[in-house]
């Protein structure tokens, strides 16, 4: 397994290796479910990346619940952090 | 499985379950703590609690002194006590209100006497105090009566992806046997604020939570720090962290999908059993010297980077899912779950091991942080001296 997801329906999921460019597996945690996705950059361990499309201002999910909204368009697979992803709090 | 499991645990006179079995020497004040070690040093299995404040406080800021010392002496974990100030009145008003629990409680003021005369008599009342206490033996007890509160530090996305979820399961199963859990950490729900205040079943104490969350960000904003905007940290987004709103979620992953109970002031004592928030800091040992006020018992600490806090009468179970962490802190992590993320071992089985470390710490196994002799007993104030 090369990323983890907290729940069905996230946008993102963590990476649990230093993850490298081309196909790669995304589990969810405390699921058997997992999804192929092509990841078009590096992804540091512990960083985010997108497995799904999400469009520049809409809302970004992870635990089931908005922690911020897409500064860019982030395609599937996409390297997702500061550069693409703003806090809705505190910003 | 937690209804049917016991522990090894000491019953107090109030009825109160404590998982160890202090001596403490007590000061009221900064000036008392010479006095204080001085007993400490002179009486064997006795425990001193110095702290750097006690003078001159007033309003809020001398009744949460006040509550914090009270709370402490009264803490389950804690047989006797021997409280020390300068003067009289504050010194019995301690004393008097830890007494109200039933423990042996004995009190001297340097004031007129100087501390030689203080030290000697407290040295002879704190040895008929430890030799009295170590006759006390542990029975079995249900693991339900402890009270158990919890707490992250140095988190990074591993806090969020296992060890917090494992302490939500086990907050989950723990709460369902009828425990009280405590969690705290107000500045850092900020972003989950709307999904803890959802959980409260009573509306009096969602108000009183909403309040304490408001007042803790007004105070804050007044400050005109730059706590907005710097949250995430730089270590944070360095870990992967990108927002406030993330780093919140991840936190309030430890009370799992537990309805909470109640709403607790800084260092106060629930009325009931269940899931609390308590309105704490989210500097580690600030936080877990105001649970253990509140009664807590054992504290459960996740981190991810390597947070080392331990605390005097509190044993500080830590545990963590980052294996760099594990491997490199190793002294210092009391239970590895980094297997849910490297192995894809379930939560559950992450929540049976915490039950396991939980049981036999309760029952007397000492912690990493005390066997480290970690004893941070820090006392949080509210605005400054007069």
């Amino acid at each position: 397994m090369d990323f983890l997801a907290h729940r069905d329906g996230d946008a993102v999921a963590i990476a649990v290796r230093n993850v490298d460019p081309g196909p790669r597996l995304a589990g969810y945690l405390d699921e058997t479910a997992a999804v192929t996705l092509e990841v078009a950059t590096p992804v540091p361990w512990g960083h985010k990346v997108a497995l799904c499309d999400v469009a520049s201002g809409e809302d970004v999910v992870e635990y089931g619940v908005v922690i911020g909204r897409a500064t860019s368009d982030i395609r599937t697979g996409d390297y997702v952090h500061v550069h693409n992803l703003k806090g809705e709090r505190w910003s | 499985m937690i209804p049917t499991r016991t522990f090894m645990g000491y019953r107090r006179a109030n009825g109160a379950v404590g998982c160890r079995n202090h001596v403490i020497i007590l000061p009221v004040d900064d000036i008392s703590n010479a006095a204080v070690e001085a007993v400490a040093k002179v009486v064997q299995g006795t425990l001193a609690l110095p702290h750097p404040y006690g003078r001159i406080q007033f309003g809020p800021d001398l009744e949460l002194h006040f509550r914090t010392l009270i709370g402490t002496g009264s803490n389950p974990n804690v047989a006797a006590v021997v409280v020390i100030g300068i003067e009289p009145k504050w010194t019995k008003r301690l004393a008097d209100a830890i007494a109200t629990t039933g423990k042996p409680v004995v009190a001297f003021s340097i004031e007129g006497n100087g501390d030689l005369k203080i030290i000697e008599q407290a040295s002879r009342a704190a040895v008929k105090l430890v030799q009295d206490a170590t006759e006390l033996v542990r029975e079995e007890i249900p693991l339900s009566e402890l009270v158990v509160s919890t707490k992250c530090g140095e988190s990074d996305t591993t806090s969020g992806l296992a060890s917090n979820p494992t302490i939500g399961r086990f907050a989950e199963r723990f709460v369902d046997a009828g425990g009280t859990f405590f969690f705290g950490e107000t500045s850092e729900l900020t972003g989950g604020e709307h999904i803890v205040a959802e959980r409260i079943t009573d509306p009096t104490q969602r108000e009183k939570f909403q309040r304490l969350f408001d007042e803790h960000q007004r105070c804050i904003l007044e400050q005109k720090a730059d706590l907005m905007g710097s949250q995430p940290t730089e270590g944070n987004i360095a870990g992967g962290l990108t927002t406030i709103e993330e780093k919140a979620l991840g936190n309030i992953q430890k009370i799992g999908r537990a309805k909470i109970n109640g709403v607790l002031e800084m260092g106060e004592a629930p009325t009931r059993s269940g899931l609390h928030f308590m309105d704490t800091s989210s500097a580690a040992a600030e936080s877990v010297t105001l649970f253990a006020a509140g009664g807590a018992a054992l504290h459960l600490f996740t981190t991810g980077q390597g947070n080392i806090i331990g605390n005097p009468i509190v044993p500080v179970v830590k545990s963590s899912a980052n294996p760099n962490t594990v491997s490199t802190m190793s002294e210092h992590i009391d239970l590895d779950v980094s297997p849910v993320i490297t192995e894809g071992m379930t939560l559950d089985w992450a929540a049976d091991a915490t039950e396991d470390i939980v049981v036999r710490t309760a029952s007397g196994r000492m912690t990493a942080a005390e066997a480290l002799g970690h004893r941070e007993f820090v006392l949080t104030r509210l605005h400054r001296t007069a």
